[in-house]
């Protein structure tokens, strides 16, 4: 069944959306990411222009944060201080990141910025994940366990300390406000929640304890990404929602499968599927930029009329 | 003085005694949520006064043509190891659909002066002036090849059946990424390359529906749909956390 989205203006297949939504779904159930660095990159393949993407993956990511950061908040494992001032942070850099994304786009480079941030942060991501995973899997089956963590570093050094009761912590504000700022400006050009690169940086870099940074980082993806679809809404017109209701559907319904999925495999073998599908997507998208294109021209809309 | 006269009537005569009386099958292309391409039938008739001339022999083009816009045509080439867009040059108006007809081969139909000045063929409905890049017309040749790849621009020679040199017929597909706005239907009656007459109408495409309120909204109000983007988003979350909730109790 053909659709027509009214601001993507193209036509596509119904089904192929939800189907698109359920995948990406199940896996974001599966691994408990967000699954935005996967769904925009599908859009772009599948003809939704870049732009619309962008900023409808942000109004998707809003529908399933929310949904996860429900069941977090019923656990009580939502550190809604810290949110706090990673979500400071976010904000701004959501602003920084549409003010880059709308300035590339009239010069025409939009399309390059989307692609390499994918391609760098998918790359460095997925990488780190699968060697990570590796080296796990290796460890279990010699029966060693996991080294302790480092508990001081450079970072407790900084100034603006302030106690965060949940997480146990009692940190400058400093490095929390920059990984929000670096999040946010990736929310609004990749059009993704920025999960997989908060999740990993409130572990190692903030010394949050595990149990509290996914519903902590899923409360202030709510906030940036809300704030980041008004920002596309309201000034580039972009954000379709024919296309993130379908998409939400399927999302949905995938979530709920994917959670059961997961619970059957293990922590290791999750991950490095994960890193395996991270590295996949990256390296099609890195073989868009490296070999020659088909067709070297492209359409754009003219600026300044 | 009587006699010139009469002359040049007689010379205007011909030119004028054939004209198109043209129909088509919808004046009005609605886009809904499930539009998915149209086709247009359109079909029309010559009436004429006098006898029908056999040598040359009648020939018709009929062209439907879409708002136009300017348009960006960006050109990648490799800077250090990948692509990316380097020039690009600006096309002052390029119709967003231009679908040409014709009823015999081109050379056949019309006269590349007559072309030029009623901008029938792709080429010289694209208006490109000031372009500053050399080879610019590579770009104007681009963007033709890729709308024509999207199936937006179409060149159909031969398709237009006349019979009889009084009626004639064709139908033109159009597809399903299609843009609003007035389309202008033109037929031109030309014999020995040279126009006879044109005549012009329009179909108007618009979205209708929720695709029309959806878009008006997006454009007019951007915040409210911004923030209804957002609610129902926040209630689909809310919604699956609830039911998930429910299966497992």
């Amino acid at each position: 069944m053909q659709i027509y989205l009214p601001i993507a203006e193209v036509s596509v297949n119904a089904f192929l959306l939800l189907g698109l939504g359920g995948i990406v779904g199940i896996l974001s159930g599966m691994f408990g990411v967000g699954g935005g660095f996967l769904m925009t990159p599908l859009l772009f393949f599948i003809g939704i222009p870049p732009a619309v993407a962008v900023a409808t993956e942000a109004n998707q990511i809003v529908a399933s944060s929310f949904s996860g950061v429900l069941a977090h908040l019923r656990r009580r494992t939502v550190d809604l201080k810290m949110g706090t001032v990673l979500l400071i942070g976010g904000l701004i850099g959501a602003a920084l990141g549409v003010q880059i994304f709308n300035t590339l786009k009239a010069i025409g480079q939009v399309d390059l910025l989307v692609r390499l941030s994918y391609v760098v942060f998918l790359g460095i991501i997925g990488g780190l994940m699968f060697v990570e995973s590796l080296n796990a899997i290796r460890k279990t089956a010699a029966g060693a366990r996991p080294p302790a963590r480092k508990k001081h570093t450079w970072i407790h050094n900084l100034p603006f300390k302030m106690k965060f009761r949940t997480s146990g912590l009692y940190i400058s504000v400093i490095p929390p406000v920059l990984v929000g700022v670096l999040v946010g400006v990736l929310a609004a050009i990749m059009g993704v929640g920025g999960g997989f690169i908060m999740v990993p940086a409130m572990i190692y870099l903030l010394g949050m304890p595990t149990k509290v940074v996914v519903g902590t980082s899923l409360f202030q993806i709510i906030f940036v990404t809300a704030f980041t679809t008004l920002l596309h809404a309201t000034t580039n017109f972009t954000v379709d929602m024919v296309l993130a209701v379908l998409l939400l559907v399927g999302g949905v319904v995938g979530a709920q499968v994917g959670t059961r999925l997961g619970a059957r495999l293990k922590a290791e073998q999750l991950r490095i599927l994960l890193a395996i599908m991270v590295l996949a997507v990256c390296g099609k998208l890195a073989l868009d930029l490296l070999l020659e294109p088909s067709e070297l021209y492209s359409l754009g809309q003219a600026a300044g009329h | 003085m009587l006699r010139i006269a009469l002359l040049l009537c007689l010379f205007a005569l011909p030119l004028r005694a054939e004209e198109v009386v043209a129909g088509l099958s919808q004046s009005r292309i609605s886009i809904s949520t499930n539009f998915d391409g149209s086709e247009i039938l359109i079909f029309g008739a010559v009436k004429r006064e006098t006898e029908i001339a056999e040598e040359p022999p009648l020939e018709v083009i009929i062209t439907v043509e879409g708002p136009s816009k300017p348009v960006a045509v960006r050109r990648k080439e490799k800077r250090f190891g990948i692509w990316v867009n380097t020039d690009s040059v600006e096309v002052d108006a390029a119709p967003s659909f231009y679908a040409v007809a014709t009823s015999g081969p081109w050379n056949e139909v019309i006269k590349d002066v007559e072309d030029l000045r009623h901008k029938v063929s792709i080429l010289r409905a694209i208006r490109s002036v000031g372009a500053e890049i050399s080879g610019s017309e590579d770009f104007t040749d681009a963007l033709i090849r890729i709308r024509e790849g999207d199936t937006l621009y179409q060149t159909n020679i031969g398709s237009v059946e006349v019979s009889e040199q009084t009626l004639f017929s064709t139908s033109i597909q159009l597809p399903a990424n299609l843009t609003e706005g007035d389309y202008k239907a033109r037929f031109l009656l030309t014999r020995g390359g040279g126009v006879l007459d044109v005549y012009e109408t329009s179909i108007a495409v618009r979205k209708v529906g929720l695709e029309r309120f959806l878009f008006r909204l997006a454009h007019d109000q951007p915040l409210v749909y911004g923030l209804l983007s957002l609610a129902i988003a926040i209630f689909a979350g809310w919604s699956a956390s609830a039911v998930f909730r429910f299966i497992r109790n």
